[in-house]
């Protein structure tokens, strides 16, 4: 089964700079979509897609469910609980079960890096990484860029600054990776206790401040801060956060430009951004949900595969 | 393949050549004690420990070395089993002084009977047993278990270590003195470090009275907590928690300083980073009594190994970066680290087929050990056969005071003859370990094990 | 496997077709009131351009046209391997009560067709749809016919007819590949 992505959509590291060129062209015509009144196209009709959710989440599933149901494939929600090791049925187990009820797809978000990869190996269905541990969340990567894109055109040699707790974030090494393939800058910038050590062999451009960050930038994304991380001891408290790093209206204001804002969601207004930054002028933040749609359309549509061998029968549309 | 009965005196050699019996130079026939005689004919004999590096024959007689014969041609009696080691080093059985048999409590891993006869298989005539079993190995009527169930094994001898707090809790110190009176060579928490400094000391002071060396897991918990491979770049990429250099070496640093404080040995288990060698050059050139051992695998291996999250590369310390493997063999070399020892450790296949960061620590090494050292250290000529010998035989026996390492006359005939050139394919499906939980799976290695010997008496022979 | 181009029409008499049945177009909808072009990816619309174009020049009047992308109503897209590229489908009306003119190159098996029937469905239910081809080959596999035909050829099945039109391919014109028999 030769599709241009391969079997499984993993995370961006493995991608080459023209496979996500092709994820994001796919996405535009589905964008379309989703404006109409029937909702629905047919490409994935009689596909079985289950989303296997080991960690709550309400945007990502339903918006793998709805781009599932937009091309009329069947889904299937499992809300699994927790690591092998506890609570119940092991990764291996769930994995030969979903495979003896012949399902095409997973979508799978789990809470330890590596497990998307981990279930990849061991079926035969597509498997689409939802988010794993602190690894990556490739589809949220391709949103971003994609949001980035429709407003820049272009993202070659685009400033962009993700903000905030990159040591544990999946989404913040997604985009990373998908953006230095496109040929941005990334930059980042957090407390240094929330950025991994080893930062600066990443290839990132590496703030302190947030203010710097925001004369650099061209868009920052910013990222949600978990209270656990104050529980834990990387930071003092929410509101010192807020007060040395929040991205505040005052602060985007000295900006020697328009800078676009970004968030993977769901937001802690007050804390790493403000209400009147996440509602203002130039917050993407509702594009991106819009565009996460038609991204994972696109994802969806480009692995379900068929046979190749037939593939002739369909080469330069003689077949009208 | 057990070694053979022989009717009359007959060379191992394949083209079947006979010694004639009617010469009647050595033996006077079957002493009755159970064990062969055997003669090792022809080998490399390299013994450190006496500075004896030469081609010749063997002898072991009773369970211990007779002799050393250069002469060529010499012949010997009916009762003796001659075999042919032409190529092969000879060398003192190969001591490895941390190991875990997983008895009492995870026998379906691997129970020292299983276990000693891995170690056989890799050329080990010795073992001791890490004490973090279940129960733990805290008390004289399991150490003396663990001893028993060794000689029944009737492979490599067993050597038990104890804990060094009851349950390894690290709150109040173990019996040392009557598991040593029941055969225990040192204590150990490992598995887990001595987190509070007041237990080390205390324990550093009272091992004294009894001569043995308190070996330590070198781990910071609070820095290491949750940590699945090592701090750096790798676990960036893969968003695994790491565990950084620094967890390892705060510790060593304290058991070095309180060595120094007590007096007592201390013997810092699995040493894995550039900071750590650097540290005990430093305890060492200040006449600390502190030892060191060093695992093939952080010999030969990076954090790379790790890469799409192979739980076979996933033990603790981790393996790290190509700077401390490079400082850690060259420590190696300069004994700077006193020895190599395996931290062989099996788990079941269901336990290491989980996500990585659920997987347990560990791999085995039993099997693998002398290859791996000898891949990366002796054939690029870093070091050469007489230092692994030492490193694996003499050193440990010296360390821990144990009897072997040595193959001058009169000691017991613990010995190893290997094959330094072999090249052969590794695969754990045909471990004698119960365990299969090596990164070496599919690697080509150079070094075999082909005849391991514990006081005169063959307990393995390699086949292939 | 010699490839031999032949012109069926060249630049002038693809001209001329086109204004005839641009012709055609107004009679059988007596006039362009409500209509609508939609065009299928992707010569189709240019095609249904250049009609509008004419009916502009003619009638004064300027017909709304839109594209339809097929990709995704096909009934090979489980078989055909590879993901074929989408394009972009643009028809911002509700198409009740609308007349619809669909415009395509070439008729062949008819399947296209109906993909782009079951698509425009999803928009609405228009009053009546008709089809406009520039060329028809024949050989359908389906009950499927056109309205207004610009050209119809009689080729073998393994033969190749191709539409070219400037804004994508530097001329007007339509040939006729015959295929030699191939290895």
């Amino acid at each position: 089964m030769t599709t241009p992505l391969g079997k499984d959509l993993l995370g961006l590291e493995p991608l080459t700079p023209e496979q996500i060129r092709l994820i994001l062209d796919t996405a535009e015509p589905f964008k379309e979509i989703s404006e109409r009144a029937i909702k629905k196209v047919p490409a994935l009709r009689g596909s079985t897609i289950v989303n296997l959710f080991f960690e709550a989440s309400t945007r990502t599933r339903v918006s793998f469910e709805f781009a599932e149901k937009r091309l009329s494939a069947d889904t299937v929600n499992v809300a699994a609980s927790g690591s092998s090791v506890s609570k119940g049925e092991t990764l291996v187990d769930t994995a030969r079960n979903l495979e003896a009820m012949r399902i095409d797809m997973v979508v799978i978000r789990h809470s330890a890096s590596g497990a998307a990869q981990f279930l990849a190996e061991r079926i035969e269905s597509n498997v689409i990484n939802a988010g794993d541990g602190t690894h990556e969340h490739p589809t949220q990567g391709l949103l971003d860029l994609l949001t980035l894109r429709d407003r820049f055109g272009s993202l070659e040699g685009r400033r962009i600054c993700i903000c905030g707790d990159v040591l544990h974030s999946r989404v913040a090494r997604s985009n990373i990776w998908g953006l230095k393939k496109m040929g941005a800058i990334v930059g980042v910038c957090g407390p240094r206790s929330l950025l991994p050590n080893a930062i600066a062999d990443l290839g990132v451009e590496v703030f302190d401040r947030i203010e710097a960050a925001i004369e650099w930038a061209e868009a920052l994304n910013i990222l949600r801060l978990q209270l656990e991380r104050m529980q834990a001891g990387y930071i003092p408290s929410l509101r010192e956060y807020n007060r040395v790093f929040g991205v505040t209206r005052e602060r985007l204001e000295r900006a020697p430009r328009d800078v676009l804002i970004l968030h993977p969601g769901p937001m802690n207004r007050g804390v790493e951004i403000d209400s009147d930054v996440a509602d203002g002028p130039h917050s993407v933040i509702l594009d991106q949900v819009t565009n996460g749609v038609a991204v994972r359309m696109a994802v969806l549509y480009l692995l379900a595969g068929g046979a190749p061998e037939l593939a002739d029968a369909a080469k330069g549309g003689s077949d009208r | 393949m057990t070694s053979r009965e022989s009717a009359g005196a007959r060379d191992q050699r394949a083209d079947g050549n006979r010694e004639s019996s009617g010469n009647r130079e050595r033996g006077t026939g079957n002493r009755g004690s159970g064990v062969r005689q055997v003669v090792l004919r022809g080998g490399r004999v390299l013994d450190p420990s006496q500075n004896l590096d030469g081609v010749g024959d063997l002898v072991l007689t009773d369970g211990t070395v007779e002799s050393f014969e250069t002469a060529a041609g010499a012949s010997y009696g009916d009762d003796y089993e001659v075999i042919d080691c032409s190529g092969l080093v000879v060398s003192p059985g190969f001591i490895d002084v941390h190991c875990h048999l997983r008895e009492p409590g995870r026998e379906d891993v691997e129970t020292i009977a299983t276990g000693a006869r891995a170690a056989a298989v890799g050329g080990f005539t010795a073992v001791c047993a890490m004490p973090n079993t279940q129960p733990v190995t805290d008390n004289q009527a399991a150490v003396g278990f663990v001893l028993r169930q060794g000689q029944t094994a009737n492979a490599a001898r067993v050597h038990p270590i104890g804990a060094i707090s009851l349950g390894q809790e690290g709150k109040s110190l173990a019996e040392f003195g009557e598991m040593v009176g029941a055969g225990a060579v040192a204590v150990s928490d490992d598995g887990r470090p001595v987190a509070s400094a007041h237990l080390m000391r205390t324990a550093l002071e009272y091992a004294r009275t009894f001569g043995i060396p308190v070996a330590d897991h070198c781990e910071e918990p609070t820095l290491a907590a949750g940590g699945a491979m090592n701090e750096g770049i790798v676990s960036a990429r893969l968003g695994l928690k790491g565990i950084p250099s620094e967890a390892e070496e705060i510790m060593v640093i304290r058991d070095i300083l309180l060595a120094r404080r007590t007096g007592g040995h201390i013997h810092l288990c699995h040493m894995s980073t550039k900071g750590s060698v650097e540290l005990i050059r430093w305890g060492k050139e200040r006449g600390i009594r502190v030892t060191a051992e060093a695992c093939p695998h952080h010999l030969s291996l990076t954090e790379d190994a790790v890469g799409a999250y192979n739980t076979n590369a996933k033990m603790n310390p981790p393996l790290r970066t190509a700077e401390d493997v490079e400082a850690v063999r060259e420590a190696v070399r300069d004994g700077t680290i006193d020895l190599v020892a395996t931290d062989h450790a099996p788990h079941h296949y269901d336990e290491k087929e989980r996500e990585f960061a659920d997987s347990p620590n560990g791999i085995v090494g039993l099997e693998t050990a002398l290859a791996v050292v000898n891949t990366w250290l002796v054939k690029p000529g870093l070091i050469d056969l007489a230092t692994l010998v030492d490193r694996m035989s003499v050193s440990p026996a010296r360390t821990f005071n144990l009897p072997g390492g040595s193959l001058r006359r009169g000691q017991m005939a613990d010995v190893t003859v290997f094959d330094a050139t072999r090249e052969w394919k590794v695969d754990p499906a045909k471990f004698v370990s119960k365990g299969r939980n090596s990164p070496y799976g599919g690697h080509t290695l150079h070094g075999r094990v082909m005849c391991t010997i514990v006081g005169g008496k063959i307990v393995h022979r390699a086949t292939g | 496997m010699a490839a031999k181009p032949t012109t069926v029409l060249d630049s002038r008499a693809l001209a001329r077709t086109l204004r005839r049945m641009a012709d055609e177009i107004v009679e059988l909808f007596d006039g362009v009131d409500n209509l609508i072009f939609v065009g299928i990816q992707r010569r189709g619309v240019q095609l249904s351009d250049r009609l509008a174009d004419i009916l502009d020049e003619r009638e004064q009047v300027r017909v709304p046209r839109g594209s339809l992308d097929i990709t995704l109503y096909r009934d090979d897209l489980q078989t055909v391997g590879p993901r074929p590229v989408v394009g972009p489908t643009k028809l911002p009306w509700d198409l009740n009560g609308k007349r619809v003119l669909i415009v395509d190159d070439v008729l062949h098996t008819g399947r296209t067709v109906r993909a782009a029937l079951d698509e425009l469905a999803d928009f609405g239910r228009p009053s009546r749809i008709a089809l406009a081809v520039l060329v028809d080959r024949g050989g359908r596999e389906l009950p499927i016919h056109a309205d207004i035909v610009g050209k119809r050829v009689d080729v073998a099945p393994s033969d190749r007819v191709d539409v070219l039109v400037s804004e994508l391919d530097g001329s007007d014109s339509v040939v006729l590949v015959r295929r030699e028999d191939a290895a």
